[in-house]
């Protein structure tokens, strides 16, 4: 029982990060009808937003400290940071620690940007182009963007931890009656699946209750009618794919302490992110949330042991059955509008 | 002249493609060794077949996806599939290529009807994830669960103790070479002229003529009832089916010859070198046949080759490219010159190899929205141009752009 | 059908007639060389191979720091890092056999295709007589494979794997780097030293072949060491969140978890551990510790404060006190500004012991070098004396168990030596059943 509880735990936690990076794709893929491989590369770049930030942060200056040597058996430079030594040990380090939650107050603005930048500088051109033509442009970006950042900072992932104060695991199973130790889970994923959800409903309140959302979910069902209105839908599509940026990288950013950054981290989830989005139906931003969560609860139950030795290697393929499963008893995913991407 | 029931305007299409790959050993060799652009010569024997085998893989997915407009994301799986079919013959009945070859298309075709079958009930995006599910899977499961039949991370080989029933045993303690009735396919003529040394080697010359064949069976496809049925369910399937045509038999054949096309290049890839890897079905694998296609400019039939050879060429030239040779470049130059050159294109080569191919990606694709093809009819156009005023008038030129164009 | 057949016999003759025809030319054009690019003008070619995209590019650019400074010792310039401290004297600082050591790079992608395709172009198109590097065992295995067909040597980069030494051994390879055998050798008795001989372990393997051989040996020393094991569960290559794996550890009764992980999935499998707080925990009254058999500097820093206090083991590490260390990392850091990784050591001794070799085989030909190399004994290198066995081309050297460092000096000081295994701890029979299957065959020099 309490194997299950801690799975069903994995799976919504596994299933929060899959629901938030799909919900910036499909806000671009599902609803806006470009096909953007770039979206790992935006997911990697949120989370270079808290490296950088870290770095920024440590930025030091040297003291020599002529009584330890270094491995050559020189002088040994002291590294102190800036901020260390304007605020003193306790707050500079303080500060420090806190990169992470500091870094979601930066990455908002210059995701925001980068959406911008992108949409303005080359996406727009594709909105009528093929779909091979937006996966041609958008997968070169991706390599760009990649390996700009390995120029900066290496291949290696670059550790990025969650302030001190949420490291560590918080007992579940002495608080549901289970004997301790039964059921841990770290609090920094704890914070992920609640940011993950504030985020997903900040969306959707957005798209559901503004004017701005309304004009936007109209565009996406009829563009050209909405246009003939005398909308400007262009402007607000461009709007709509800073948004998606920025959720993106927020989702990186708070991933950051999950797993230590590294520039192709986006290839990793890039599949997986357009396998979420179109089993939940394309254009439908519900679909895919519901989803990122049943994809992530299946995976999790199946890297059992218990499910294991009866099928051996089913969590190698679990995602792409399920996957198949759905697409084949589904025509359009769990919740797909008609005529999306259909042809 | 008309031959192998193609046109006039098809058949002299033919012949160049065909005198292009008979020449290539000598093509890619334009600069004399030891000279210091000879980093840029192509023309050794792995290149060349990958550049022949990689071709013959974006024509097949061409079939399906320039014709029919289902972009397939899996199709390396049936490039795998047919690779270790082809080690398994080598290591089982002979090292004689053909037997190989043939399984590697077989195998890859009932494969591709297998994926076809189901993944064709969908289309448009549901497609295109159907297969990358199923291509993912494969590739998944050869890397772990079915090592025993694919030997997972380190790729299916051949070895001393395999069987190899139909061959007689091979000198004692060395492993034997894949070949064509006992013509070795590493086996090469070294010419030296011009100060230039060419390389024609049996495998690269059987690989070519294999692409030639199958280039001819695409170009009859693509100007075949057949091919005019596919193209028309890219244009509008809905009105097709409402007509009352089934069009799932059409797709359904394209797949499966796309994903045998796919199996003859995996086949012939384990003929060259026999060792069949997992990560040849991985999904970025299939996104770079879908990349060369669509680079080179999709629906076309010399686009996807020349997409394929591309991409290959970055892959295998620019990686080489490391700072000693930068400064053997520009070493004639001032010191402080040749250190500014160098770190000026030190980022582009060499591990930088991936950042100049995703830049081209974008420049491409922004400004030759036909692909590299248009590249090229746009060169044609403005030769003919010029040409026009001096009264020698377009016919002179190779008459390729206008069949090539969709 | 009898026409089918006549075509049949008459491709067989003009086979074999173009055979024949084929290979004089060949003859002609290859008949001066003895052996695959036979060196014939003043430079002597060698090709480094290693990743330089994907995520073990760190530590490809690594290796290559170290063969660019090899490549000066041997051409004479520079220090001479271990040059001095060799203990065979047969390299004399003017390149090998009196031509100067030129190189070509290549890029793996640690994909098994590209580097074959990466060393053929080498082969083929550069002239190089001599393959080395790679960072991955499958990589490291299929281009021992293609060095053996094609007549060249090869000389392996970081692979741990038992295969690249055991069933998938060939004539044409060696390698220096220690395997996953002698890591389990090593590890167990420090680990039964450390925490206690009746300890419970659960391992976490990565579904591959490497991550197959490295738990089986893991398990059969532990095992040996009087530990009994709760459970060996494999986690797939492409798993990035090791979440769901490490969750019901904590349930299982066991009070260790071994990490048969490396690179991406060791960085991200070790910061889960930590993250789900499994090393402030007590287990049937102990406290829960986390291994990782085979360390690497460079990932290890990708895992930050992680490591701190988790045992491993590694080739060789900078902060070795020895003569050949003290020359390496001296001419290294030098010139580079940081310490050189386990992989760059391996590299720069392997290139040195090919080059020494053909110094005193006097020729580049592979059978040559190999019968060179074969049974060669020599010291100075970093690990002491050291053996380079002819029954599996396999080196055997001390073994170095070592923890992450509590409180590092700087960002390169991350990992202490705890403990020095001796070569006899770690020796094992070329026909252990670990390793057997497989036999070198036969030299190959090629054309």
């Amino acid at each position: 029982m309490d194997a299950i509880i801690l799975q069903i735990l994995n799976g919504l936690d596994k299933g929060s990060a899959y629901a938030l990076i799909a919900l910036g794709l499909t806000l671009i893929f599902g609803t806006l009808g470009v096909v953007n491989f770039a979206h790992g590369a935006i997911f990697m770049l949120g989370a270079f937003t808290a490296v950088t930030l870290d770095r920024l942060l440590n930025m030091s200056f040297v003291t020599i400290d002529p009584t330890r040597t270094n491995f050559l058996g020189q002088p040994l430079e002291v590294k102190t940071p800036y901020i260390v030594s304007w605020f003193g040990d306790s707050i500079g380090n303080g500060i420090i620690d806190w990169a992470v939650p500091l870094s979601i107050l930066f990455s908002i603005p210059i995701m925001l940007f980068i959406g911008y930048a992108m949409e303005r500088g080359i996406i727009k051109h594709f909105y009528h182009r093929p779909h091979a033509d937006q996966i041609l442009v958008t997968f070169g970006l991706a390599i760009v963007l990649q390996e700009i950042i390995k120029a900066f900072f290496g291949a290696n992932p670059i550790p990025t931890p969650a302030p001190a104060a949420f490291r560590g695991s918080f007992d579940f199973g002495v608080w549901l009656g289970f004997p301790a130790n039964a059921i841990i889970y770290p609090y920094w994923r704890m914070i992920y699946f609640l940011f993950s959800a504030i985020v997903i409903s900040g969306v959707f309140a957005f798209l559901r209750f503004t004017t701005f959302g309304m004009v936007v979910r109209a565009g996406m069902a009829d563009r050209e009618t909405v246009g003939l209105l005398g909308i400007d839908i262009d402007k607000r599509f461009t709007i709509m794919f800073g948004i998606a940026a920025a959720v993106a990288g927020l989702a990186g950013v708070m991933y950051a302490p999950i797993n230590s950054p590294n520039y192709h981290m986006g290839m990793d989830f890039l599949v997986l992110s357009f396998v979420v989005v179109v089993v939940g139906g394309m254009g439908s931003l519900p679909g895919a949330v519901l989803a990122g969560f049943l994809l992530g609860v299946l995976e999790s139950f199946a890297s059992m042991n218990e499910i294991k030795s009866i099928l051996p290697g089913i969590d190698q393929i679990i995602i792409y059955l399920i996957a198949i499963i759905i697409l084949l008893t589904r025509p359009r995913g769990l919740m797909g509008r008609k005529g999306v991407m259909e042809d | 002249m008309q031959l192998f029931g193609l046109s006039k305007k098809d058949t002299l299409f033919l012949l160049i493609v065909i005198f292009l790959t008979l020449a290539t050993p000598i093509l890619l060799q334009p600069f004399a060794e030891g000279s210091g652009l000879a980093q840029f010569n192509a023309g050794y024997p792995d290149l060349m077949q990958r550049f022949a085998i990689y071709g013959i893989f974006a024509i097949g997915f061409n079939i399906l996806f320039g014709l029919t407009g289902y972009l397939s994301f899996g199709h390396a799986a049936f490039l795998g599939v047919g690779s270790y079919s082809a080690v398994w013959m080598f290591k089982l009945l002979t090292m004689n290529i053909i037997p190989g070859i043939i399984l590697a298309v077989i195998v890859s075709g009932l494969f591709a009807l297998l994926i076809g079958w189901i993944s064709l009930r969908r289309s448009g995006i549901y497609f295109s994830i159907l297969t990358l599910a199923f291509a993912q899977m494969s590739y998944n499961l050869a890397y772990s669960v079915l090592t025993p039949l694919t030997n997972g991370e380190t790729g299916l080989q051949i070895r001393l103790s395999d069987p190899r029933i139909l061959d007689g045993a091979s000198a004692a303690g060395s492993l034997p070479t894949t070949n064509l009735f006992g013509l070795a396919m590493n086996d090469s003529v070294k010419m030296e002229f011009f100060g230039r040394l060419f390389t024609f080697n049996v495998g690269y010359y059987f690989s070519a003529v294999m692409a030639i064949i199958v280039f001819y069976i695409a170009l009859r496809i693509f100007r075949s009832p057949f091919g005019l049925m596919l193209r028309a369910v890219k244009t509008n399937q809905t009105r097709l089916n409402y007509t009352g045509v089934n069009t799932r038999p059409y797709t359904l054949a394209a797949f499966v010859i796309s994903g045998m096309y796919a199996g003859l290049a995996g086949g012939l890839l384990a003929a060259m070198d026999p060792l069949a890897g997992a990560e040849r079905m991985q999904w970025t694998a299939s996104g770079e046949v879908v990349l060369m296609t669509i680079l080179g400019g999709a629906g076309t039939m010399m686009g996807p080759v020349l997409g394929a050879g591309f991409i290959k060429y970055f892959e295998n030239i620019f990686s080489k490219i490391n700072d000693n040779v930068l400064h053997n470049w520009f070493g004639p130059l001032p010191d402080g010159l040749e250190n500014f050159l160098v770190d000026l294109v030190h980022p582009f080569v060499g591990k930088g190899w991936h950042l100049t191919l995703g830049m081209l990606f974008v420049l491409v694709v922004m400004f030759l929205p036909g692909g590299l093809v248009e590249g090229g009819q746009r060169i044609a156009a403005l030769f003919r141009r010029k040409r026009k005023p001096d009264g020698s008038g377009p016919k002179h030129q190779p008459k390729q752009a206008p069949h090539v164009a969709e | 059908m009898s026409k089918l057949i006549l075509t049949r016999r008459g491709l067989l003759k003009t086979g074999a007639v173009a055979g024949a025809g084929l290979a004089m030319p060949t003859v002609f054009a290859s008949g001066a060389a003895a052996y695959t690019n036979e060196p014939k003008g003043g430079t002597v070619t060698l090709g480094f191979n290693v990743p330089q995209s994907g995520p073990y590019a760190d530590e490809g650019a690594d290796e290559l720091r170290a063969y660019k400074l090899a490549v000066e010792h041997l051409n004479g310039e520079g220090d001479g890092g271990m040059l001095n401290t060799f203990s065979s004297k047969a390299l004399k600082g003017n390149g090998i056999l009196g031509k100067k050591v030129t190189y070509v790079t290549g890029d793996t992608q640690t994909k098994s295709d590209a580097a074959r395709a990466s060393a053929k172009s080498m082969i083929e198109k550069d002239g190089a007589v001599m393959i080395t590097g790679g960072s991955s065992s499958g990589v490291a295995i299929a281009v021992q494979g293609l060095c053996q067909d094609a007549g060249v040597i090869f000389m392996a980069g970081l692979t741990h794997s038992n295969d690249t030494t055991g069933k998938d051994k060939k004539a044409n390879g060696f390698r220096h780097f220690f395997n996953a055998y002698m890591s389990a050798a090593a590890l167990a008795p420090v680990l039964a030293n450390a925490y206690g001989k009746d300890r419970k372990f659960y391992m976490l393997t990565a579904d591959y072949t490497w991550g197959w051989t490295q738990a089986a040996s893991m398990k059969a020393f532990l095992e040996g060491a009087g530990w009994t094991m709760v459970k060996d569960v494999r986690t797939p290559l492409a798993t990035t969140d090791f979440s769901s794996y490490i969750a019901p550890v904590m349930n299982s009764g066991a009070d260790v978890l071994i990490l048969n992980h490396y690179g991406g999935n060791m960085v991200n499998s070790l910061t889960n551990a930590v993250n789900f707080g499994l090393r402030d925990k007590m287990v049937n009254g102990k406290q829960f510790e986390i291994v990782v058999p085979l360390y690497s500097r460079l990932m290890a820093k990708g895992a930050g404060e992680n490591v701190k206090g988790i045992l491993g083991s590694t080739n060789w590490h900078w902060s070795l006190q020895d003569e050949g260390t003290k020359a390496f990392v001296k001419s290294f850091g030098t010139k580079y500004g940081f310490p050189p990784s386990q992989a760059a050591h391996t590299v720069y001794c392997q290139t040195l012991l090919y080059a020494d070799a053909c110094e005193r085989a006097g020729t580049f030909n592979p059978c040559g070098v190999a019968e060179a190399l074969e049974g060669f004994e020599f010291d100075g290198l970093g690990n002491g004396k050291t053996l380079y066995r002819a029954d599996d081309h396999q080196c055997f050297k001390d073994v170095l168990v070592v923890r992450g460092k509590e409180k590092p000096t700087s960002e390169f000081d991350l990992l202490e030596v705890v403990e020095k295994t001796p070569v006899e701890k770690v020796r094992y029979e070329p026909d252990n059943p670990f390793f057997k299957g497989g036999s070198l065959g036969k030299c190959n020099p090629g054309a």
